[in-house]
């Protein structure tokens, strides 16, 4: 784990074995165990207290593990935190723009403390604030800027020394839905054309859903899953239908339940949901309903959503 | 190091004298305050005893004071402004941020205490030369400049350490001002000293010649410990992100 690999090259731009940390009696982050592929996208989700915000502190090396170990870009991040700062962009909880410095300047200020030499740093400053459409406004100061405007500016500053891999804890929160995806499509955008490892940590699971290769699920500092979207979604079970209408009799469901493509069929105020087996074919089970007896008004086949999933997860007893 | 040290202290006075870019709502009216104080009224009242006598030294705690609103802010500032823990993931080392601080404030200070003893002495020459060109003697202006610099650095330091643990700029901003009232009584006693002490010069400079390196001794033993102290109590992990 703590071997040293070439920045960004190796297999794995994050690792974390049994990864843990507590503060005091509360349990943020509990036995993590976490493998990132270099060049990805990992969303990770949880709801507020999962430790999250945790994890990327750990992995940044802001504040040491009470057990376990973690290795982001191959440098082990208790003995080696500052080279992975070196290599590592991060947008964490707040934006964290000096509101005394001009837009130009904290870029200017970031360039400097990355080393970037002065023409390379003015040219990526330039180059970021024109993409990211702040250039006509670089000498503002960012105070009476909106949120949208402000993270844009800490996406810029977080991509100024070409990191390997970055951290954005809830880019997006706050801003409108059109701001988030205009965020997500520069941030997605940016971090295709320059190669790097994202670890976004996000409550917006359709940003999730659109941005990342790969997702984890934390609750309570446990890991609960990690898979791609589609691998997450599939775990929360085959396809489903929803049939709304009146008549859904007690002996109507149970002969529904028995059906070999129907997993199981419930009903609540004139709505049967039922979960199926891959290939159930719904218009067979719509007859039996109406030959039963039932009125049918309108029948839906979906898939279980990632919110489907995510919600199962989190809410589930652990 | 030294290029990280000035890539910090070149954000403080960024911050500091040029808001947003412009001067407009920088620390220049501050310090016009202090310069029209140390630099113009004192000498004025004082007269030539002002660059003769060590008098000016008694006033050294007011630059100084100036600073303690800059210093204040250095860490509980960026703690509350949510831009610690941004500095803290960027490359620069924690040494560097520290010493950048502190350069930038002792800076400031000292700058400032510079510039107002130089005004005050063409102020003087102006308002009492009577055609005579006035300076201020070697030791007195020597003791000056170093008494003001480990002074400022003392301060600095002090006010880093407090700044690093206040939980609000404005509780480190009390803190240190009590400390700093504490630390410079002694220095406003002074005033109250045998006035032989301060008006003849020549009296003036046998003694300066004997209290100020034993003073200057003092604070080089107490910047050294606090600045030791501060370098090494200064880490990421010890600065309230748990």
């Amino acid at each position: 784990m703590s071997r040293r690999i070439e920045p960004g090259r190796g297999e794995w731009a994050v690792r974390t074995e049994a990864l843990t940390r507590h503060f005091g009696a509360v349990r943020a982050v509990e036995q993590l165990t976490l493998e990132v592929p270099t060049g990805t996208i990992f969303g990770f989700l949880g709801p507020n207290g999962a430790g999250k915000t945790t994890t990327i502190r750990l992995l940044l090396g802001l504040i040491a593990p009470t057990a376990g170990r973690a290795a982001v870009l191959g440098y082990d991040t208790r003995v080696q935190a500052d080279a992975i700062r070196c290599n590592a962009g991060a947008l964490l909880e707040y934006p964290g723009i000096y509101e005394r410095l001009s837009a130009e300047d904290n870029l200017e200020f970031y360039g400097r403390a990355w080393r970037l030499p002065g023409a390379e740093r003015r040219a990526r400053i330039k180059e970021l604030l024109v993409h990211m459409d702040l250039w006509e406004r670089r000498r503002d100061s960012p105070t009476l800027w909106s949120r949208g405007m402000r993270q844009k500016l800490a996406l810029a500053r977080v991509l100024l020394h070409r990191p390997s891999i970055i951290f954005l804890d809830e880019p997006s929160a706050g801003l409108d839905p059109e701001g988030a995806v205009a965020l997500g499509e520069s941030l997605l955008a940016l971090a295709r054309r320059e190669g790097v490892t994202v670890f976004l940590t996000t409550h917006n699971l359709g940003e999730a859903e659109r941005l990342c290769d790969q997702l984890g699920i934390i609750r309570d500092g446990h890991l609960l899953t990690v898979g791609s979207p589609d691998e997450i979604r599939a775990r929360a079970g085959g396809p489903r239908a929803e049939v709304r209408g009146r008549g859904f009799s007690a002996p109507l469901l149970e002969r529904l339940g028995e059906q070999p493509g129907v997993l199981r069929a419930d009903a609540d105020a004139g709505c049967v949901r039922l979960e199926l087996r891959d290939g159930a074919q719904v218009a067979s089970l719509v007859r039996l309903l109406v030959t039963g007896g039932a009125e049918v008004e309108e029948v839906q086949r979906y898939r279980p959503s990632l919110e489907d999933a995510y919600l199962a997860l989190v809410s589930a007893e652990p | 190091m030294m290029r990280d040290v000035g890539t910090v202290t070149w954000k403080e006075w960024q911050e500091l004298m040029l808001p947003g870019g412009s001067l407009w709502g920088g620390a220049w009216s501050e310090a016009l305050i202090v310069l029209g104080a140390m630099g113009v009224f004192i000498p004025l009242q004082v007269g030539p005893a002002w660059v003769q006598s060590p008098v000016a030294v008694c006033w050294l705690w007011l630059p100084l004071l100036q600073m303690t609103g800059m210093i204040a802010e250095s860490i509980a500032g960026e703690r509350e402004r949510h831009t610690l823990e941004t500095l803290l993931a960027s490359r620069l080392p924690d040494e560097a941020i520290l010493l950048g601080k502190l350069v930038a404030a002792v800076g400031y200070g000292w700058g400032l205490t510079v510039l107002s003893l130089l005004v005050g002495l063409v102020v003087v020459n102006l308002g009492h030369g009577a055609g005579q060109l006035l300076l201020y003697p070697a030791p007195i202006a020597a003791a000056l400049l170093a008494l003001s610099l480990a002074g400022g650095l003392l301060v600095a330091v002090v006010g880093v350490l407090v700044s690093a643990r206040a939980p609000s700029v404005r509780q480190a901003y009390q803190r240190l001002s009590i400390a700093l009232l504490l630390a410079f009584l002694p220095i406003f006693g002074t005033q109250y000293l045998a006035g032989g002490w301060l008006a003849p010069p020549t009296a003036a400079r046998s003694d300066i010649l004997v209290i100020v390196p034993m003073l200057l001794g003092v604070l080089f033993v107490a910047d050294s410990c606090l600045l030791l102290i501060a370098l090494r109590s200064f880490r990421r992990g010890g600065l309230g992100l748990d």
